[in-house]
């Protein structure tokens, strides 16, 4: 460790993997539930499940982001972080926030939890994604705040680099985005329009932004490439993130009452946005095999070419599969968004979170790396988690092409529940692979606890 | 990407290109806003389907349930539910939850009230009265 206060990157890093395992403890429940539509009903509802599955996902990867800057920014800086105290206050705050809201999904009614939290004030739940009460929405832009004015502060007395001030840029952005989620207008069109500002424009805009900043740092770490050449290929993947994701919003301007110009403006920007994603790859494969340096940590190498890959197989890909306005015309809301959102959220998010602690984490432990052993188990968790999240999205994919054709496309087209009826085989096939995902988790925690031969760090 | 092309000159890009696609952004939605009274359905926006949109909101039915295609996918499309099945056929379906059907998919009983069942059912319609660019395909939703 550089400086003293990227300590505080390791409560977030273990607070995020602790809360991943209850995403995929609720994800495995929602999965059973598809196909033996009565288990632990009336206890856990597939609707609070789905809650708790998502939400948990949102908050362990800005537990993620929110490390991997306290990680990053003061080595950027070169300089202690503003504020190491506040940073551990908020994330006492933020984790306890975030517990009684999953406690508050789990043993009220929701109707009563919207009652006892304000919602009659300000009405916001109850929208997908946006589910938690007014309380915890608020906890998070004050939690964010704080955070933000900690990292600003730091990069205000230190160095500025490209690395560190597209970081900052893209959380300032994922903040200020999550602020429309407290305009929830009784018009249903407005609602979801702006709906879109959080969801999109976080996911394909600002996240981005941070996911690059995330690789770029990873990959100038492991290989020892010139920054120069490394921030400048940073620029031109955001550029063209952010060109073409912005106006891609219209993807989801179809089919909700919004103008139809939108089916063209969508299409053609959307159709645009694999180019970033399959940038990033190039970038990540070329980086490493540049590589300067051999560094002892081959396992955070193996992450940071696999989130190039994942991400623009799950979100490139597979966003670009249904992303033409006469195709989303049949997959709108079925299960090929669920197989594309599973794979994208897995191979951007998911993996660039993991990448940066298996980077950081030995660090903050006193080591350059783990032992050979435990790298080894690490990777063996890495594949077992990529290769089932492939086979979920697959067996997704299978299911929501049948359902289209069932449902949808058919000349008689069959109802809702008799299509999904038909395609119960598909959904066994991914709750198996869900097994496996898990497996695949319980390997990587127990890397952590493996022991053996480890260098100290430099 | 060699020599001519700098660092700077990527930076100065990425800040040019996003102002210009932001501004453009914000020019189709400003437009959008203009043009949606005439597609939004909002002349329908009584004291009832605010109400049902709140019950709607506040029982989280769209944590099962797409409405216009988003939300979840464990259970039927409800954007067009209202011609599909009948204001009649909604009520008693809700009230009917659930069907403790072994092994299929439950719905809650959300033990609404009379006048919460016919909000409901006005938002329902209300939304089924949007103007979606004749989606979804067919009435199956
Ligand atoms: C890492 C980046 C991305 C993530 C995390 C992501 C995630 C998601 C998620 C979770 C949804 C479902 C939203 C809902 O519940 O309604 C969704 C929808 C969608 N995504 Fe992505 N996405 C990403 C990138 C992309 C890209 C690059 C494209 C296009 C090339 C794309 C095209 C779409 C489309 C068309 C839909 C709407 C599906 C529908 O009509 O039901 N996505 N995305
Ligand atoms: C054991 C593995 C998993 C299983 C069985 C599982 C299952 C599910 C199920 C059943 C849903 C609800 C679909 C619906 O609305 O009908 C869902 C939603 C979702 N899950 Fe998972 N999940 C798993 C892992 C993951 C992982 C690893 C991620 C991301 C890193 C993830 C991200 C999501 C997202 C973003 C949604 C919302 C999708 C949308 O709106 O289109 N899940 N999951
Ligand atoms: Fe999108």
């Amino acid at each position: 460790m550089q400086y003293k206060s990227q300590a505080v990157a390791k409560p977030y890093f273990i607070a995020a993997i602790a809360l991943f395992t209850g995403q995929i403890l609720f994800g495995l429940i929602m999965g059973l539930q598809y196909v033996v539509g009565d288990f632990l009903f009336p206890e856990i509802p597939f609707n609070v499940a789905r809650m708790v599955h998502t939400n948990l996902l949102i908050v362990w990867l800005l537990f993620g982001f929110m490390g991997a800057a306290y990680f990053m920014i003061p080595e950027e800086t070169e300089t202690e972080l503003y504020s190491p105290k506040l940073a551990i206050a908020m994330f006492w705050i933020f984790l306890v926030a975030g517990a009684l809201t999953i406690v508050g999904y789990l043993t009220v009614p929701y109707a009563t939890l919207a009652k006892m939290t304000g919602n009659d004030i300000l009405a916001t739940m109850g929208r997908e994604f946006l589910e938690q009460p007014l309380v915890t929405k608020i906890g998070i832009v004050v939690v964010a705040l704080a955070f933000l004015f900690n990292l600003s502060m730091t990069m205000l007395k230190g160095r500025k680099t490209s690395i560190g001030l597209v970081l900052l840029l893209g959380l300032w952005g994922l903040a200020i985005f999550f602020l429309f989620s407290f305009y929830n207008p009784h018009n249903l069109v407005l609602d979801k329009f702006f709906w879109w500002w959080v969801v999109h424009l976080w996911v394909e805009g600002v996240w981005e932004l941070i996911l690059g900043a995330l690789l770029a740092f990873v990959l100038i770490k492991v290989t020892g490439v010139d920054r120069e050449v490394i921030e400048k290929w940073l620029y031109v993947i955001i550029t063209l993130a952010l060109v073409s994701g912005i106006i891609g919003t219209g993807h989801h301007y179809f089919w909700i009452g919004t103008p139809e110009y939108w089916q063209w403006w969508g299409s053609i920007f959307s159709a645009l946005e694999p180019i970033p994603f399959f940038a990033m790859t190039v970038f990540a494969f070329n980086m490493v095999n540049r590589r300067r340096r051999d560094h002892p940590n081959k396992a955070a190498t193996l992450w940071a070419l696999g989130t190039g890959v994942m991400a623009f197989l799950g979100a490139g890909v597979w966003g670009f599969l249904h992303t033409l306005a006469p195709v989303n015309y049949y997959t709108h809301g079925t299960q090929i968004t669920a197989a594309h959102g599973h794979m994208a959220f897995y191979g951007a998010y998911a993996m660039v979170v993991l990448c940066i602690i298996s980077y950081a984490m030995p660090i903050l432990r006193g080591r350059a790396a783990n032992s050979a052993k435990a790298q080894v188990m690490e990777m063996w968790s890495f594949w077992l988690m990529t290769v089932s999240m492939v086979f979920i999205t697959l067996f997704l994919t299978a299911a929501g092409i049948v359902q289209v054709w069932l449902q949808r496309f058919s000349d008689t087209p069959i109802a809702f529940m008799a299509a999904q009826d038909q395609i119960s085989l598909f959904y066994w096939m991914r709750e198996v692979a869900g097994v496996f995902f898990l497996i695949g988790l319980l390997v990587y925690i127990a890397s952590f606890f493996v022991k053996g031969e480890t260098k100290a760090a430099a | 990407m060699s020599g001519t092309f700098t660092k700077s000159m990527a930076r100065n890009i990425f800040y040019g290109g996003t102002v210009f696609f932001v501004l453009l952004f914000l020019a189709l939605s400003f437009d959008t806003m203009k043009e949606l009274p005439k597609r939004d359905n909002r002349a329908n926006l009584t004291e009832s389907v605010i109400n049902g949109k709140k019950l709607w909101e506040v029982n989280n039915c769209i944590g099962c349930h797409s409405l216009l295609g988003e939300g979840a996918y464990f259970a039927p499309e409800l954007g067009n539910v209202y011609p599909r099945r009948g204001p009649e056929f909604i009520k008693a379906w809700i009230q009917a939850m659930p069907t403790g059907a072994p092994g299929r998919r439950q719905m809650p009983n959300f033990g609404f009230t009379d006048q919460e069942l016919d909000d409901l059912v006005a938002f329902l319609k209300y939304s089924s009265e949007i103007n979606t660019a004749n989606w979804p395909p067919n009435i199956e939703g």
